[in-house]
């Protein structure tokens, strides 16, 4: 005994001890849980087992890029809600990136005025539970919007109304898919491109407009492109017929509200980021930079930028991924992403809730842990190397 | 971001400089003038000078703004739910017991100040679900008849109090010297930390009582409040993280040099500094938990958003879907926007006292 | 002496006789140790299941619970409610958080045989249709092609309108919803065309639009879905005694019994049936393990199955429902008790 404790005395063994200790507890209680579980469902007759993925669903969804019917299995259901669930994902990521610099410049304005109106906004959009925004915006974009027989018409092939947007499919694809290629080919010549002339400004210290090409690159040729695939193709035309416009493609109201409800609330906190980032950089950086004659965009673009990044993209990933998991929203407003197809009609259709639950939890930990090494590798390109 | 302006005297001088001190800044100005105008415009009129204020049902609403009538008849219902109404005064009493120690805690001059809130964490908690819950002489009022703001409020602040020491240990296990230890508060923290509220609360309601044993019924409250208490104690770890890791290592290394062990070390050195550092990021992480509590109404449990639901479902007044959201995303603001600016003035104290 | 002695026996005797007759059931056990009986229903559907601003339940569902808790307790206010929404209501019962469901749900043979959960009888034929605005000028079913239609996901009706329009080689959109009053709401707010749902629910979910005069329900019915209360397998005394007392309920309307002759019934009545039921001859409570006049207590407190009806959807009530498929058997309708004998 007196032994034991003179040897309980060495960190080591003391070390080796707590951790046993601590993993037999942690497997005692994942063996009771799992029992009690199988003992459950034994004694209450409910059907285990993943073979209900293949089950044929007979679930509609309305809003699907996958082809998807409810002759198809549960399966893919499942596939159809983590497409939607990307879907609006990173639309809203684009726009909440966009508006939340925007809303954190303006906060940074000497303007008191467009400061003020900014921190409004992120102080309204911030202490508010994103369910509200939710609700709010499908049931405000609903009335806002007419009836399908008094729809908005745009040219006669686009039509906006309650229901959604209808805009024309094509038949072909073909074209498009060369258009498409194009367009990569383009993406990989600019970035060429850019690097060329990161070079030769190195070596000779000239400047390149590598942005006004970018643009005529990656902007204008893509669209003459798409111009060209669009007019040699027939389109599947929205026509009302009935109660609704039918043919072309539905872009349906409940994933405009949650992209604007997802963007507009994820903006507030982009812009409180963005805005930190920024004052990060010292003072003394940009008075240095305009001692130098470099212009106010210059000094944003080659002082201001690239020191505040570094600070901005780690708080600016968790945003992200917040909103990748606020997604799941969605489900109160009818959006048909992986929360609402699967934890909710699959459910209650099979009934099965410890394999969906467990499915659904890994889809979206697959997606968060996918979006984190991203951006840490894109973090770690874009480190500072000094300092 | 000009410092360094010409001191011209009187009003126009600074709105000069602040509002039109070159040809953009005056149509920037203009411009949200203008946009200020156009909003507030109706929402003024909608809140306040077109509202109802006055009559006990839907008919008595005449004019075209806001129906504050509806609020007014629900009110109770609003902060209570169904919480039985001769009962209501145990909630009252908490409400008042917690108010009072909060403010006589937030007294910088109160004699004992750490003894009294170590007392106060000790026997409020416990002393609040009897009063709430009933039982040793007080009836018994189960939590299906609980609901509202007082429901959205317990949620939180119970969900609160098992986070904040759960999230101190994840953080510190985070940090633990043990591989084990370490690897499992990782794998804990970065799970909870991974997926959607909305899946934890159906993960608590729908699987908790399958991996109970029979006959052992958690309530469903209870489970709500364990569900949300674990993802905001993972989010707590990494706040308190935050604050460990700015410690000097010096102090540590200091205190093992005197010969203390770890549990003193972390008691009376690390954690009394690390948590004043993540105070703001936890009162943070504390706002996002009280506005996650919404979420409990899909599992039916009538919190105050909940509530005001249910309260639309009445056919006596139906359509006032603007009042019941407008009354509740109010109450909400406030709290987290009262809550966020008392993080941001301690952050600031904190910067005070660190000579930044 | 002797007597008491051959009493005792007699007690005895009898006493071992019922308990090994009786089946253990752990549910009654729970139940009368808690001292009320556990009850999911909707989350509220006007009729059917709807709790007013004071937190009292009412409607048919409802009835049906408190006669299960007179049969059983002797009270009939000896029950508490948990509202279940259409998701949550399986997980519930299966994890036995409650002791039954009583919340309109359709009996469906996928549901019996994978879900553990057992139907025990019919309290309501429910049939499907649809709730349009007048101005569509909407005359059957068919008409609804290419409109735009809500529901309750998850609920038979969904599948039930996927599977009639697909049938007919129609096209419909349905739009799914996690709580039948988000798309009651969704479709007052012109999102569809269409919502669907049964005719008594619809009857009560009426009320709920803005406007109530501006939309129509339809005459034509698609479906006809037979619901009632459902409990977890195993424990068939529970079973057994949820089955009956619904059986009570409809038999005492069809030999008559009401809640205001009850009294004199079970004192001056000579039908065979009636005396059974009302614990006067046979013993009919003690062979489950209730008292004997469990079905006198459901019938005094809360009334036979056409009382219950009258009061909480049919004539008494907003909704005004005609009897139609719920009326008895001998009157046109398909509702019917195996005898009590």
């Amino acid at each position: 005994m007196n032994a034991f404790l003179l040897k309980f005395r060495d960190r080591k063994v003391r070390d080796i001890f707590w951790q046993g200790l601590a993993s037999l507890a942690l497997v005692a209680v994942v063996v009771f849980f799992v029992k009690n579980a199988s003992d459950n469902m034994m004694k209450a007759g409910i059907a285990s087992g993943f073979n209900f993925l293949w089950r044929d669903s007979g679930i509609e969804v309305p809003f699907n890029l996958t082809g998807y019917k409810p002759s198809d299995t549960i399966w893919a259901l499942l596939w159809t809600g983590i497409v939607n669930t990307i879907l609006v994902s990173v639309a809203s990521v684009f726009l909440a990136t966009v508006v939340g610099f925007t809303v954190g410049l303006m906060r940074l304005s000497h303007n008191w005025l467009l400061s003020t109106l900014a921190a409004v906004y992120i102080e309204f959009v911030r202490n508010i539970p994103l369910l509200f925004f939710v609700l709010f915006w499908y049931f405000g974009v609903l009335a806002a919007l007419p009836t399908p027989k008094e729809s908005f018409d745009f040219l006669g092939i686009i039509f906006l109304n309650r229901r959604g947007l209808s805009i024309p499919t094509p038949n072909e694809f073909l074209g498009f898919r060369l258009a498409l290629a194009a367009i990569l080919v383009l993406i990989v010549a600019q970035f060429v491109l850019a690097r060329w002339a990161r070079a030769r400004q190195a070596r000779t210290g000239q400047d390149f407009p590598v942005w006004i090409a970018g643009v005529v690159l990656c902007g204008a040729l893509p669209l003459l492109a798409l111009v060209a695939a669009g007019a040699t193709t027939s389109w599947d035309q929205p026509i009302l017929r009935g109660f609704n416009y039918r043919g072309g493609f539905v872009l349906v109201p409940e994933f405009v509200a949650l992209f604007m409800a997802l963007s507009t609330y994820t903006a507030g906190f982009i812009a409180e980021v963005v805005r930190g980032g920024i004052q990060s950089v010292r003072q003394g950086q940009i008075d240095a930079a305009r001692a130098l004659g470099l212009t106010p965009g210059r000094i944003a673009r080659l002082v201001v930028i690239p020191q505040a990044m570094p600070v901005i993209i780690p708080p600016i990933t968790s945003q992200y991924l917040n909103l990748i998991k606020n997604s799941s929203f969605g489900a109160a407003i009818a959006y048909p992403e992986i929360v609402a197809v699967f934890m909710g009609s699959a459910l209650v259709a099979t009934g099965q809730a410890i394999e969906i639950i467990a499915i659904t939890l890994g889809i979206y930990l697959t997606i968060g842990l996918a979006v984190s090494v991203f951006m840490n590798w894109y973090n770690a390109r874009h480190k500072l190397v000094t300092r | 971001m000009k410092t360094a302006a010409p001191p011209l005297p009187g009003w126009v001088a600074i709105l000069r400089q602040r509002l039109f001190s070159t040809w953009l800044d005056t149509a920037v100005s203009l411009l949200c003038l203008y946009v200020v105008w156009r909003a507030s415009l109706p929402l003024v009129d909608w809140l306040l000078v077109e509202a109802n204020w006055k009559g006990e049902s839907r008919e008595d609403c005449t004019s075209r703004g806001a129906c504050w009538v509806f609020i007014r008849a629900r009110f109770a219902q609003f902060m209570y739910g169904q919480y039985p109404v001769p009962e209501r005064w145990r909630v009252d009493l908490l409400g008042l017991l917690v108010l009072f120690a909060g403010i006589a805690l937030s007294w910088r001059g109160l004699p004992r100040r750490k003894e009294m809130a170590i007392a106060v964490a000790i026997v409020l908690p416990p002393l609040g679900i009897w009063l709430l819950h009933g039982g040793f002489g007080l009836k018994i009022v189960e939590t299906r008849e609980w609901g509202g703001l007082m429901l959205t409020l317990f949620l939180a602040i119970y969900a609160g109090l098992i986070a904040v020491p759960l999230g101190i240990l994840l953080a510190l296990g985070r940090r633990s010297r043990l591989p084990l230890i370490r690897f499992a508060s990782v794998v804990f923290i970065e799970f909870w930390r991974g997926v959607p509220i909305i899946t934890v609360i159906f993960l608590a309601s729908l699987l908790l009582p399958l991996i109970m044993p029979t006959g052992f019924n958690v309530d469903r409250l209870a489970r709500a409040v364990i569900g949300l208490a674990f993802v905001i104690a993972a989010y707590m770890a990494e706040a308190v993280r935050g604050g460990l890791q700015a410690l000097p290592e010096g102090q540590v290394e200091a205190a093992q040099a005197l010969g203390l062990g770890y549990w003193r070390i972390t008691r009376l050195i690390v954690l009394p500094q690390a948590l004043r550092i993540s105070l703001p990021a936890m009162t943070n992480e504390f706002i996002s938990l009280f506005k996650s509590t919404t979420l409990v109404l899909i599992v039916s449990i009538f919190d105050l958003l909940g509530i005001a639901q249910a309260a639309l479902a009445d056919p006596a007044w139906v359509g006032m879907n603007m009042e019941a959201y407008v009354f509740a995303g109010a109450i909400y603001w406030f709290a987290c926007f009262g809550l966020s600016q008392w993080s941001r003035s301690q952050e600031k104290r904190l910067q005070v006292a660190h000579g930044r | 002496m002797k007597f008491i002695a051959l009493a005792a026996a007699a007690v005895f005797v009898a006493g071992t006789a019922s308990a090994q007759q009786l089946a253990p059931s752990a549910t009654l056990d729970a139940i009368k140790a808690r001292g009320h009986i556990e009850c999911g229903v909707h989350l509220g559907l006007p009729g059917f299941s709807f709790a007013n601003d004071k937190g009292e339940w009412t409607g048919l569902d409802v009835d049906y619970c408190k006669s299960l808790a007179a049969a059983v307790l002797g009270d009939a206010t000896k029950v508490k409610f948990t509202p279940t929404s259409v998701q949550q209501r399986w997980a519930v019962l299966q994890s036995g958080q409650v002791d039954l469901l009583s919340r309109n749900t359709t009996i469906t043979f996928s549901r019996n045989a994978t879900l553990g959960v057992n139907f025990q009888g019919i309290n309501f034929y429910e049939g499907q249709t649809f709730v349009v605005r007048t101005k569509a000028k909407v005359a059957g079913v068919k008409d609804l092609a290419d409109a735009t239609i809500c529901v309750a996901a998850g609920s038979t009706e969904e599948k039930m309108a996927a599977d009639w329009f697909r049938e007919r080689n129609l096209k419909v959109t349905i739009i799914n919803f996690q709580k039948n009053d988000d798309a009651i709401s969704a479709y007052d707010q012109g999102r569809c065309d269409a919502y669907t749902a049964g005719v008594g629910a619809l009857a009560g979910q009426r009320i709920k639009f803005k406007d109530p005069a501006e939309h129509q329900i339809l005459t034509e019915i698609i479906s006809n879905d037979p619901q009632g209360p459902v409990t977890r397998w195993g424990d068939e005394r529970w079973q057994l005694v949820v089955r009956w007392v619904l059986n009570a309920q409809i038999a005492a309307e069809a030999l008559g019994v009401t809640s205001k002759n009850v009294d004199e019934m079970k004192a001056k009545s000579t039908n065979a049936e009636v005396r059974r039921l009302l614990g006067v001859d046979g013993k009919f409570g003690a062979m489950m393990g209730l008292s004997d006049d469990w079905a006198f207590n459901l019938i005094k407190q809360v009334g036979n199955y056409g009382e219950s009806y009258e009061r909480t959807v049919g004539m008494g009530s907003p909704l005004k429902l005609q009897r139609g498929a719920n009326a008895l058997w001998t009157k046109g309708g398909l509702l019917f008790t195996p005898p009590f004998q």
